[in-house]
C-alpha cells in the first residue's frame, strides 16, 4: 500500500452460487485484462460458490483475496473503482447510486433469468455494462468508462400522488 | 322429505350462483374506482414485503405515503424471510424521532409473517399441502386486518392475500383498494404475481416501472421509477 494509488475491483455474487463467474474472473486472461486497465487489487466476495480462486496469481502482479461473505458489501463497493456484479436489482441500484462503474454478469445457469431484462435496459441506458462468464474479458479490454452516464435515481411521489388522487385525499 | 330437501337445493343452488355472480361482477366492476368513506380517521393498510428487492422498492413507497392518512399500517413478509420486517422496523422506528410520541407509533404499525405457498425447490406434491396452509393463514390474516388498502410489489406471498381480500369484497364483509407496483426488474415481461392480477383485475391501480412495459400492458400506469 501507499506509494502508487491503489485501484481495486470487486466481484461480488452476494448470496447466491456464481462459480463460473468466479471462475473467470480468476482467470489469468481476465486477471491481465484488469491489470492492463491499470487495476492493482481483485477482491472477491463469492457467496455460496463451491470453486476458492487462487491466492497467488501466475505472472500477473494483481493483488487477489477473496471472501465467501463481507460484514459490509457497501463498504467494499465505496473502496472499489469497479465493481463486477451478479445481476441483483438490489445490488445493481446500490453501485450505480454510489456512483461507481459497474459491470454486471449475468448467472446462465439460473431458471427464471429475469434479471438480465434489468442489466440490459440499463445497459442500453448506458448507465453500466452487461457482460456474460464468457465474454467479460473483451468487455473489460473494450469498455470505455468514461462513457458511461450516471443514474439519476427514481423517486415514489408520482406514484403516491397517483394512490392519493385515487382514494379521494387532496393533492398536496 | 329427502324428496323437499332435493327440491330446496335445486332452487337453492341456481340463486347462491347467481348472487354470487352477481357479487362477483360487482366487485369487478367496482374495482378501479375510487372507495367511498368518510375520511375522517386513517386508513388500515396492509404492506406486503418480500426478498430479493421487493422491501427496498416498497420501502420507498412507504416513506413517501402520509402517515396521518395511511394508518396503521400492517407489514406482513414471509416467515423464512429474516431480512424484510426488520427493515420496515427500522424505518417505524425513525419515526418515533420525527413524530415524537413512542407509543402511539408503535401501535401504529404492526409486524406479521406469513407462511409461503412453496419454497424454492419443494415437491408438487407437498406443494399442495403448503399452498393450503398459506392461504388459510393469508385468509385469517386478511380477516384480522381487514385492511382498507393494499400495497404490494410481486412477492408471491402477495397471491393468497390479495385472493383473500378479494374473497372479503364478494362476500360484502369489507371493502380495500389494492395496489400494486410492478418491480423495478421487471422490463419487458410482467412477474406471475403481477400477470395475475392484471389479468384477473384484481388491482384497482397497476403501477409498472418502465413505459415499454406500460405499452405492453395498457391498463397499467407508468409513473416513474421508484429506485
Amino acid at each position: 500500500m501507499g506509494d502508487r494509488e491503489r485501484r481495486m475491483v470487486f466481484v461480488t455474487v452476494g448470496t447466491t452460487c456464481f462459480d463460473a463467474l468466479v471462475k473467470v474472473v480468476d482467470s489469468e486472461e481476465v486477471k491481465q485484462a484488469l491489470l492492463q486497465k491499470g487495476y492493482t487489487d481483485l477482491r472477491i466476495q463469492m457467496g455460496r460458490g463451491t470453486y476458492t480462486p487462487s491466492k497467488a496469481s501466475g505472472n500477473s502482479n494483481l493483488q487477489v483475496e477473496h471472501f465467501t461473505f463481507l460484514p459490509s458489501i457497501a463498504d467494499n463497493i465505496r473502496e472499489a473503482s469497479l465493481v463486477i456484479s451478479h445481476a441483483d436489482s438490489g445490488r445493481i441500484f446500490e453501485t450505480l447510486r454510489l456512483g461507481k462503474p459497474l459491470i454486471v454478469v449475468v448467472n446462465e445457469d439460473l431458471m427464471d433469468n429475469h434479471q438480465s431484462e434489468l442489466a440490459e435496459e440499463l445497459a442500453e441506458r448506458n448507465h453500466l455494462l452487461c457482460a456474460h462468464p464468457q465474454t467479460l474479458r473483451e468487455t473489460v479490454e473494450a469498455m470505455d468508462l468514461n462513457a458511461l452516464q450516471p443514474y439519476v435515481p427514481g423517486e415514489a411521489k408520482p406514484v403516491v400522488a397517483l394512490i392519493n388522487q385515487f382514494l379521494g385525499f387532496p393533492v398536496d | 322429505m329427502g324428496f323437499d330437501a332435493f327440491a330446496a337445493a335445486c332452487c337453492a343452488i341456481p340463486v347462491l350462483v347467481s348472487v354470487l355472480a352477481v357479487r362477483v361482477a360487482y366487485v369487478l366492476c367496482r374495482s378501479g374506482l375510487p372507495p367511498s368513506r368518510s375520511r375522517a380517521s386513517g386508513l388500515r393498510c396492509l404492506i406486503v414485503l418480500g426478498s430479493g428487492g421487493h422491501t427496498a422498492e416498497m420501502m420507498n413507497i412507504v416513506s413517501e405515503l402520509q402517515k396521518d392518512r395511511f394508518t396503521p399500517r400492517y407489514y406482513v413478509a414471509a416467515l423464512t424471510d429474516n431480512m424484510s420486517l426488520p427493515k420496515a422496523q427500522v424505518y417505524e422506528k425513525s419515526l418515533i424521532h420525527v413524530e415524537g410520541d413512542r407509543e402511539m407509533i408503535i401501535e401504529n404499525a404492526q409486524f406479521m409473517q406469513i407462511y409461503r405457498s412453496r419454497e424454492v425447490g419443494q415437491s408438487y406434491i407437498t406443494s399442495i399441502a403448503t399452498t393450503l396452509r398459506a392461504t388459510l393463514h393469508a385468509m385469517w390474516l386478511i380477516i384480522r386486518i381487514r385492511p382498507q388498502v393494499i400495497f404490494c410489489n410481486g412477492p408471491g406471498t402477495c397471491i393468497p392475500l390479495c385472493a383473500s381480500a378479494f374473497l372479503l369484497k364478494v362476500l360484502g364483509l369489507g371493502w380495500s383498494s389494492i395496489f400494486y407496483i410492478e418491480s423495478i426488474a421487471r422490463v419487458k415481461k410482467l412477474s406471475l404475481s403481477g400477470l395475475l392480477l392484471y389479468k384477473l383485475r384484481m388491482a384497482d391501480q397497476f403501477f409498472v416501472q418502465w413505459p415499454q412495459l406500460q405499452q405492453k400492458y395498457p391498463r397499467a400506469q407508468y409513473a416513474g421509477r421508484l429506485m
